[in-house]
């Protein structure tokens, strides 16, 4: 059909795929205003404002700290427990929030989605942005506690942006997976929240790896974010938390599978989206 | 000039599900339970149904739809509600994949379905520009170069930084028209967004919209049950109904025969089943009719003697202050006038009870002119709520029977023709 490539769009069935990541690259500036206008609508009218994004995680790291270390007295292999804490509430934060929002996040928009097109990928992907800037803010609690604590990281601080790679992976592919199932079964509503409250004990959030036995180590890393959160404690706490390398691989591998099931996923479901929501 | 947009055998296909209590969504434990019956049914050997297990009906709200627009033609599309115009615009914005079939386009699609899509209330006027412009496709610099065009188009400078959860509903309109309308696509897409907004603004959109077709060479699809709007704008006509197209050409012709159409040409439309019929839980409508000076329904009037239009309808929770009435339009979409049955004084401001009710309102003779009208029906809680608006639920054909004394036997101008009263008297007998 020559005639074709006079015309710019071609809409037949099952023809999505030709133009979408082409679409997605045009539709780039929607991402951000997306996440701008959640962040700037987030903390309105509330009182203390952007804040709350510091709380959270803050209050829940001297929970634990009292629980785990002063009741428990779980060890920290040297490093202070509150900054032990506080290295792996970080990416967890940032992965439970952007679960929960990105899973939210076409419901919430299904106005837009039956009324105007974009790809729909820019919704989870604008909420999994939100979350990073949140990340951003209570990183600099870290950087106060370390102050606090005269704790000085070493060179290993330089990996850190490659782990943090690791957890937007993981927390977008998940959110990907999420947010479709959520608008195909709202089930998802619910099973979110309680997701996400099982993965913060599930996790090695409030103690170490390295006190799960070892015969049952190398099953402990299927949960990906073990992998995140012990390379975050080992760029930022050096030499005390040693990598499991081995887990370390098996989580990387599953987080990659995880985006790229996401991605396949939702690119499935996208094209009813309209006709569901 | 060359084509913009070609549809071929365009279809879609939705499946309906019949199960009582049915969500709009599936639950998982359906999909689970349902599994789990058919995995059963399977193990018994008795596979049948269909995957979920529940009956499904297959509904085309599509069906063999081809037609072509040129470059900047104004293209109306006309139908009933149900009619599959909002599925049409629908895939041409790519909002919904087609079931079978194929649309081509060139340029980019700009859909304004409908109003303040993507607004945010709690944000700015400013901020929602700048939101709702990227929503619609456009850039940064884009928006910033009209930004100054679209605050001037809305008329809001003065609440620009106001959180838009505080305008007026007209403010809201003026905005989210004037973005989607500087958004230079070379396809625009409305659908029914002139409904709200005062008359002014609606002048002021089809005068946009005609400008930027007609100096630009943009091309305009318009939905709406506004034949007067339609008439106005367009140039060409798509008549949708059920899914196929009835009729497609020039405008004048198709709003001419979608008013004088079977249904809505026999002087009474009645709806059978509660389920369709205009209305909500408090009141739904029976029956519609037109009858002449002899008591018998008709869709041909004689000028010079009165008739009368009726609305039958059922009231199922009593309300004060309920009204029904109806508009009458002339076929090029101009208002005539509006009647309202809380003008009979013996229901003035009194409570309805639950009943059946028939309002029935005498038109004098000698009042509507030659040509051909159609009526809208709505019933109100006057002042406050509209409880139903059936848009051209009937035709009628007013005619001269035989010579009047203004014009003979030619249709004077205008539309209405009222026997005035007139008294000539010769007050002087010079030349002034």
């Amino acid at each position: 059909m020559n005639d074709d490539l006079q015309y710019d769009l071609i809409i037949e069935p099952g023809r999505g795929i030709r133009h979408y990541w082409h679409d997605i690259w045009c539709y780039r500036e929607l991402f951000f205003f997306l996440a701008w206008r959640d962040i700037l609508v987030r903390y309105k009218q509330t009182a203390i404002g952007i804040a709350w994004s510091v709380l959270r995680p803050f209050l829940t790291m001297i929970v634990f700290t009292i629980v785990f270390g002063k009741l428990a007295k779980l060890p920290s292999n040297g490093v202070p427990y509150p900054i032990m804490v506080y290295a792996a509430m970080l990416p967890w934060q940032f992965f439970a929030n952007s679960l929960t929002e990105c899973s939210n996040s076409l419901i919430d928009n299904s106005n837009l989605l039956t009324k105007v097109y974009f790809p729909r990928m820019v919704v989870p992907f604008s909420s999994v942005i939100v979350s990073m800037v949140d990340f951003l803010i209570s990183c600099v609690i870290l950087v106060g506690l370390m102050v606090w604590y005269r704790f000085i990281p070493d060179m290993r601080l330089l990996v850190l942006p490659a782990f943090f790679m690791m957890a937007f992976m993981a927390s977008f592919g998940a959110g990907l997976w999420l947010s479709a199932l959520n608008v195909q079964y709202r089930d998802f509503r619910y099973v979110v929240p309680f997701l996400v409250q099982f993965g913060l004990y599930i996790s090695p959030v409030g103690f170490s790896s390295a006190i799960v036995p070892e015969e049952w180590r190398q099953l402990y890393f299927l949960n990906p974010m073990v992998g995140v959160i012990d390379g975050f404690r080992w760029a930022l706490l050096g030499g005390a938390f040693p990598v499991n390398w081995p887990g370390f691989a098996l989580s990387s591998a599953l987080v990659v599978l995880l985006l790229l099931g996401g991605v396949f996923y939702f690119r499935r479901m996208e094209r009813n989206f309209a006709d569901v929501v | 000039m060359s084509t913009i947009i070609s549809v071929e055998n365009l279809g879609k296909k939705y499946l309906l599900r019949h199960q009582a209590g049915q969500q709009p969504y599936v639950a998982l434990r359906d999909v689970l339970s349902d599994g789990m019956r058919n995995l059963g049914r399977k193990l018994l050997g008795r596979s049948n149904l269909t995957a979920y297990g529940t009956e499904q009906e297959e509904f085309w709200a599509l069906r063999d739809v081809s037609f072509e627009v040129k470059q900047g033609d104004r293209i109306g599309i006309i139908g009933r509600n149900g009619a599959g115009k909002s599925t049409l615009l629908k895939i041409l914005s790519r909002i919904t994949e087609p079931t079978t079939g194929r649309v081509r386009i060139k340029g980019r699609v700009a859909s304004l379905l409908e109003v303040g899509t993507g607004f945010h209330p709690e944000l700015t006027g400013r901020e929602n520009i700048y939101l709702n412009g990227a929503i619609l496709g456009m850039h940064r610099t884009e928006i910033k170069k009209r930004f100054d065009e679209i605050v001037d188009f809305a008329e809001i400078e003065k609440f620009l930084d106001t959180p838009v959860k505080r305008y007026s509903s007209g403010m809201y309109v003026r905005l989210a028209f004037a973005v989607a309308a500087h958004l230079e696509p070379e396809i625009l897409v409305v659908d029914e967004v002139l409904a709200v907004g005062d008359v002014q603004f609606q002048k002021k959109c089809l005068g946009k919209m005609e400008d930027v077709s007609a100096r630009e060479g943009r091309t305009v699809l318009f939905v709406s049950h506004n034949m007067a709007a339609v008439g106005q704008l367009c140039v060409r006509g798509l008549w949708l109904e059920r899914g196929t197209i009835k009729s497609h050409g020039t405008v004048s012709e198709v709003v001419d025969e979608y008013l004088s159409d079977g249904d809505t040409a026999a002087g009474v439309r009645i709806w059978s089943d509660s389920e369709s019929a205009p209305g909500n839980e408090r009141i739904s409508l029976l029956v519609v009719r037109v009858r002449d000076h002899l008591d018998k329904v008709s869709t041909q009037l004689d000028m010079e003697h009165s008739f009368s239009v009726e609305l039958e309808y059922q009231i199922h929770a009593p309300y004060a202050q309920l009204r029904t009435g109806f508009w009458i339009y002339t076929v090029e979409g101009i208002l005539v006038f509006v009647a309202g049955d809380n003008e009979d004084p013996a229901w003035r401001g009194v409570k309805r009870p639950a009943g059946h009710y028939l309002s029935r309102c005498r038109i004098p003779a000698m009042l509507l002119n030659s040509g051909r009208y159609s009526v809208t029906v709505a019933a109100d809680i006057q002042g406050s709520e509209l409880l139903f608006l059936q848009h051209n639920v009937l035709s009628f054909q007013v005619k001269q029977t035989g010579p009047t004394v203004l014009d003979g036997a030619q249709r004077s101008p205008g539309i209405v023709r009222p026997s005035l009263e007139w008294r000539v008297e010769r007050v002087g007998e010079k030349e002034r």
